[in-house]
């Protein structure tokens, strides 16, 4: 998109759209001319028959074949007949019908399809009917049924009735491959989409054909057996013959390539008709991926969301997570009318009362007011907003608030970091795509866990690592199964030695940094580095330096869904919107302008938190806080102190830690009640439209409101009004801010039973944004404690022992992995299950903490050696 | 003049303790690997070229031209690949000659190895017949022991090492793309081609698949000459091959002859169809090859001739089956096996046998209906060349060859069941008591 159509009076808008790229002309020898149904085409050399019929609108009818998939030819249903040149130069039929799945077009080959060939037509009536012979007439109560592939083709190339009355092939139904994946057999065709997804796209083959002939049904394999031990899922699954359950993060996409009703979720199955559904595209709010979902919605309910079709970003898969996790949008605990805190005789808070807009925005615009009046007002939008709220926010601080205390970044943070947005990040958006990364021979992970922060980008890394176009590495701790699956170098560093690694990087030197440093050097090799990297002091410098030394592209990827779009929009204490640094006067000139006011503040800002820290302290009186939980915060209990001191504005979805704290609760829409724009971590602006009618306000919308009532005009009341103004913002070409230059630090000293706390999130874990869905639950990962073996054997734990981590505030107890990593370093999730590191640890990684075997254990062994 | 048999793989096979080194040797045996390591290697292809060798496995594709296909020597890994995976039904010529003179594969894999510049060659070996693999492992092992494999073979400076592999019992196997995969460690199903294996075979390296005999038959051809093995046989099916012959025959057994001998020459040989029957029906090929009947007897058993005829000669396994037996009976207890053993990858031969067999059944019970026979020609029609491999082709054979020579007794199965037709106990060669109705039917 452009935002909306460009303004012919600014030079850039803030967040262009990706340019369309035409399709190259086919260069002279890579074509292959050849005919279809008499229709003469030119393709691609290496285009199959099936990709070159489609091209001309000729539907030839198919199970197996899947464009992202590795030709199969297993179900046989899209045989054509060919004639082609022989070495005599003479037309000659192929003997056989070819399956045009698997068949590249040569010059002058002449396909005839159903269409045109009584033989193709024959034989596509022979394999369908063959198909629907051990196929169940279920129809009317399949999930797939209205939408599914072998009923539309069984009407359209198949016979009108059957001449089978034989016994058909039964099994008993269904098999739970896990909480969320159900397998019907009876109604398999054995495609193998499934499967041949599971070990080509996602790399976690958990699943595979068994048996054989007309019993030949896909299973699941011992996980022992393949070596996948140790990440299993949380949930129980009913086993097959001989199998262990399937869990894998991107299993949901199975469900939706499957061309019959056999694999179906378990929230979706039985639900609704597929003909009952209204479809709206979405943009999935999980991640900074930004990836095309399909939301389908009945009578105002969602129901279900699919993968959307965008060869560039997420090409047709998307994450269970953006799949089935949506239900957190109609959560009971959603926030209807606006809430004002009722205060008792002596003062203190009273309780929470329904209140209308009028009187809500009032009691709010009275707090902030003399919060303002007495030392200000700080505000934390939280790190999920769309692009338009996110600059809603940010002028709202400054417009209204007149602070620059504000800063999107609801999660461990640094000044360095800030810096690095600013310099490196902001005004810079499509400086690396998912092409860039998909071209690049060589990409460096910095503090990023892709399959658990970035999902989407795994699968695009893997692709290009199954085919050997790229080499990744990684920067961290261990190697997960996730680097493993990638065929990934790790170039292992403790943390807080982040920095220290890759300074070492450099040409010349003999062991894998030197290696690393000459597939950096290579054109086209791009760092990608995740947002954990904050944690590490002078690790975006290091960074900087890499990028500057090596001439690899750098980009930022950080985890949430409105990340990217808040530095665009200036939700940072030091930037305005578009990248322009608050300290630039030219830039705060700009800025006024466009905004209408005298001027906006000077003085750069507070962070998140140092706007925690001066609300706990009573140097800021109030606070306005969007989608924060405390939680995530790096101080959650100071957090908490300071929501409980502050007058506290909300503008939430559900009720939540900041709205039990809150004075006033303004409700607002989640994504699929409204319209906007996410922007992904390459600068990439992914409008949606508003899935389903409601009376929610988007955050702009209440912002406009909010400031009126404080005299300010925002003028940000309607989303047009939003994209006129980011329109004639446009970006900035004046200086950028300076690079940060931080020395690293010195690594933590770790004493005896002390290790160093290594950490990230688990793409399925504690997250609000997946409650309520008990079946998505069930595949995530059981929360363990990795260490390695040394760190094991000091401690006398072994694999699958309970391990307890503390620190002052609190104490974790994990079963113990043992894992190949350095020693002295332990290594938990985040916010999953049992393990919710800043909550109960107030730590993250770096910190240093106590590592014990946990006392349950001790006992249970003494009571063994006694026994 | 009468064709007479030529022993060549089988001379020895009479000879005391015949499977072992010694009693190879003291027959002559290594000859031709000596003589072959004197040669250049493209001049031992030329060789086996020359000598018109076809694959002995069923399809007949000229040896030395499929070894020619080989992609030029890149320095890195090429593999032979000895399919000993015998399991067509009748089919029973690989196993004996493995198991009464196995080095005389070891001595073929050794030359063609050496022709094809590959240092590791498997030999993989039906999984079911254990007495054939432990004869393997200790004829490999004796040629390692003499020198005859390992490193610097007879001091020629060429190395190479045998593995003997033993397969889990899949008829799928014997596809030389599945056989690959399942030799890999994977799921035994076929592969898509092209790639085909010259380019792209075991670990994506290319690889020759060669069948038994066709191997056992190249240290005959480097000692003896091209123009030797050119003198047997006809011009296009030139060479010796073993004839098996099964069933209602008086001497069943191998019989090692000139390609293009007859049936009627070799059954002059074996004392004839047994005693006081007739024959009625053959297969030239194993199951999978259309049956033949009377009237062919004197199809000359060569490549060309029975394709002319309407047949394949396949890999000689003749079975004879006189008028005691039911064509529709004989047919489905094919189909029961192509239907058990179709390996599920393709719908066409998964699903087709699975129906097949369920309409073969009834009309063995005699609870046929009308439109059956031509059913079963349409879905002979729809498997036919659809299927991915061709073993779903060769399921079809059977059915459709039948159907053509004794659509009468199909039609009897609408009305009458096939044993009391034919009556099982006067097929047997010795008294039994037959399984009658819902027992057989049940089976599967």
């Amino acid at each position: 998109m452009t935002i909306t159509s460009p303004d012919p009076k600014t030079a850039t808008p803030l967040v262009p759209a990706a340019p369309v790229v035409p399709e190259a002309p086919l260069e002279e020898g890579q074509a292959v001319t050849f005919t279809i149904d008499g229709i003469e085409t030119s393709v691609p050399k290496g285009t199959l028959v099936i990709r070159a019929a489609e091209r001309l609108g000729i539907q030839i009818p198919r199970f197996c074949d899947h464009p992202l998939l590795a030709p199969a030819g297993a179900c046989r249903q899209c045989l054509v007949e060919v004639w082609a040149p022989g070495r005599d130069g003479n037309l000659a039929k192929m003997p056989k019908p070819q399956a045009s799945c698997t068949l590249e077009a040569t010059p002058g080959m002449q396909v005839k399809t159903q269409h045109t060939s009584a033989e193709a037509d024959k034989a596509q009536h022979g394999v369908i009917e063959l198909l629907l012979i051990n196929h169940p007439l279920d129809c009317p109560v399949c999930d797939k049924g209205g939408e599914c592939p072998l009923q539309n083709q069984a009407m359209s190339n198949g016979r009108a009735t059957s001449r089978f009355v034989d016994v058909k092939r039964t099994f008993p139904k269904p098999i739970s491959v896990s909480t969320q994946i159900l397998l019907d057999r009876e109604r398999c065709v054995l495609c193998q989409r499934c499967t041949r997804f599971s070990e080509e796209i996602a790399g976690d083959a958990w699943i595979d054909l068994q048996k054989r002939g007309a019993q030949q049904q896909i299973g699941t394999f011992d996980t022992d057996v393949l070596g996948f031990a140790g990440e299993t899922p949380v949930g129980a699954s009913t086993l097959d013959t001989s199998g262990k359950p399937f869990s894998s993060y991107f299993s949901g996409n199975t469900v939706q390539i499957c061309p019959v009703g056999a694999l179906t979720s378990a929230a979706y199955r039985f639900r609704s008709r597929p003909f009952d559904l209204v479809s709206t595209p979405g943009i999935a709010e999980h991640d900074s991926n930004g990836s095309a979902i399909r939301v389908d919605h009945r009578r105002g309910v969602v129901l279900r969301r699919l993968a959307g079709d965008d060869p560039v970003v997420n090409q047709e898969w998307v994450t269970d997570k953006d799949r089935f996790a949506f239900r957190w949008q109609s959560a009971p605990d959603r926030i209807t009318t606006p809430l004002v805190r009722t205060r008792n005789a002596d003062g203190t808070r009273g309780e929470l009362q329904p209140a209308s807009w009028v009187e809500a925005f009032d009691a709010a615009a009275a707090g902030l007011r003399e919060a303002m009046a007495s030392g200000g007002v700080g505000v934390l939008p939280g790190g999920r907003l769309t692009l338009e709220d996110a600059y809603a926010y940010g002028k709202f601080a400054r417009v209204a608030l007149g602070t620059n205390d504000v800063d999107g970044r609801a999660r461990p943070h640094s000044d360095e970091e800030a810096s690095f947005l600013a310099h490196r990040v902001a005004g810079r958006t499509l400086d690396v795509t998912f092409s860039d990364v998909t071209a690049a021979p060589a990409v460096l992970l910095v503090a990023l866990e892709a399959e658990e922060e970035a999902g989407v980008l795994f699968l695009r890394l893997r692709e290009q690592v199954v085919a050997r176009r790229t080499r990744v590495l990684s920067v961290a701790p261990l190697a997960t199964r996730g680097l493993e699956r990638l065929s990934g170098t790790l170039l292992a560093a403790a943390p807080g030695t982040e920095a220290e690694v890759l300074d070492g990087i450099v040409e010349g030197a003999s062991d894998l940094l030197g290696d690393a440093a000459g597939a950096l050097a290579a054109d086209g090799a791009v760092i990608l580095v995740g947002e954990r990297l904050a944690g590490v002091p002078g690790g975006f410098s290091a960074v900087l330096r890499l990028a500057e030394r090596t001439g690899a592209r750098l980009a930022w990827v950080p985890r949430r869904a409105g990340e990217r779009g808040a530095v665009e929009a200036g939700l940072l204490p030091s930037l305005l919107p578009g990248g322009r640094p608050v300290t630039d006067s030219g830039a705060r000139v700009d800025i006024a302008a466009v905004w209408g006011v005298e001027h906006v503040p000077a003085e750069a800002g507070r962070s998140t938190s140092q706007i925690v820290a001066a609300a706990r302290d009573g140097r800021l009186g109030a606070l306005v806080v969007g989608g924060v939980d405390p939680a995530d915060l790096p101080d959650p209990a100071l957090a908490r102190d300071a929501l409980e001191r502050a007058f506290v504005v909300s503008l939430e979805v559900r009720a939540s830690e900041v709205t039990e704290r809150a004075d006033v609760v303004l409700p607002v829409a989640p994504p699929v009640e409204k319209p906007g724009t996410f922007v992904t971590w390459e600068g990439r602006p992914r409008p949606f439209p508003q899935a389903l009618t409601s009376h929610a306000l988007p955050d702009h919308r209440v912002l406009h409101g909010l400031a009126d009532a404080l005299g300010a005009d925002l003028g940000l009341g309607s989303l047009a009004a939003v994209h006129a103004e980011l329109d004639q913002l446009g970006g900035w070409d004046g200086a950028r801010a300076a690079a940060p230059a931080v020395e690293a630090g010195d690594p933590p000293a770790v004493g005896a039973g002390e290790a160093v706390l290594a950490t990230w999130h688990q793409l399925l874990d504690d997250g609000r944004l997946q409650d309520g869905e008990p079946y998505l639950a069930g595949t995530a990962k059981v929360a363990t404690a990795r260490i390695s073996a040394g760190t094991a054997a000091g401690l006398g734990l072994v694999d699958g022992g309970r391990l307890a981590v503390s620190t002052d505030a609190g104490t974790i107890t994990l079963p113990a992995q043992v894992v190949d990593m350095p020693d002295h370093v332990v290594w938990l999730p985040t916010a999953s299950a049992g393990s919710h590191v800043r909550d109960t640890l107030h730590a993250d990684g770096g910190s240093v903490v106590r590592v014990a075997a946990a006392r349950e254990d001790v006992t249970g062994t003494d009571e063994e050696a006694r026994a | 003049m009468a064709t007479t048999l030529t022993p060549v793989l089988s001379a020895g096979w009479d000879a005391p303790r015949a499977w072992t080194l010694q009693a190879y040797e003291a027959a002559g045996g290594y000859r031709g690997l000596r003589r072959a390591l004197g040669m250049q290697q493209a001049d031992v292809v030329t060789m086996v070229k020359d000598s018109g060798l076809r694959g002995r496995g069923g399809a007949g594709f000229p040896t030395g031209m499929k070894w020619g296909f080989l992609p030029p020597d890149d320095g890195k890994p090429r593999y032979l690949v000895v399919n000993a995976d015998e399991s067509e039904p009748g089919t029973c010529k690989d196993i004996p000659l493995m198991m009464a003179s196995p080095q005389h594969l070891i001595e073929g894999v050794a030359i063609t190895s050496y022709a094809i510049n590959c240092h590791h060659a498997f030999i993989y070996v039906r999984g079911e017949v254990v007495h054939v693999y432990r004869r393997l492992l200790k004829a490999v092992e004796e040629a390692y022991a003499k020198g005859y494999l390992g490193t610097n073979i007879l001091g020629s400076g060429y190395d190479l090492e045998v593995t003997v592999h033993a397969g889990a019992g899949a008829y799928i196997c014997g596809e030389e793309t599945a056989l690959l995969d399942s030799l890999e460690g994977l799921r035994g199903q076929p592969r898509l081609k092209p790639p085909f294996p010259a380019v792209a075979g075991l670990y994506a390296r290319p690889t020759v698949v060669n069948n038994v005999e066709s191997v056992a038959s190249v240290p005959g051809i480097v000692v003896g000459g091209a123009d030797w093995f050119k003198q047997m046989g006809t011009e296009r099916s030139a060479g010796h091959g073993l004839f098996s012959l099964s069933g209602h025959v008086t001497r069943p057994g191998q019989y090692e002859a000139p390609l293009g001998i007859t049936l009627r020459e070799l059954l002059e040989m074996a004392g004839g169809v047994r005693e006081g029957h007739q024959l009625k029906f053959w297969t030239p090929g194993g199951s999978s090859t259309p049956i033949f009947t009377a009237e062919h007897l004197d199809v000359p058993l060569d490549y060309e001739s029975v394709g002319a005829a309407g047949s394949m000669l396949g890999t000689r396994a003749l079975q004879i089956f006189d008028e005691t037996v039911s064509v529709v009976r004989a047919v489905t207890r094919w189909i029961e096996f192509y239907k058990h053993e179709s390996c599920g990858k393709c719908t066409p031969c998964r699903e087709g046998t699975y129906w097949l067999a369920q309409v073969l059944r009834r009309l063995e019970r005699g609870q046929g209906t009308s439109e059956d026979i031509d059913l079963l020609l349409d879905l002979c029609d729809n498997i036919l060349g659809r299927a991915f491999c061709a073993l779903g082709d060769g399921a079809t054979s059977p059915v459709t060859s039948a159907i053509q020579y004794f659509r009468d007794e199909f039609e009897a199965g609408t009305h009458t069941p096939a044993d009391v037709l034919f009556p099982p106990e006067r097929s047997s060669l010795f008294s039994y008591t037959p399984r009658h109705g819902a027992a057989l039917a049940g089976a599967h």
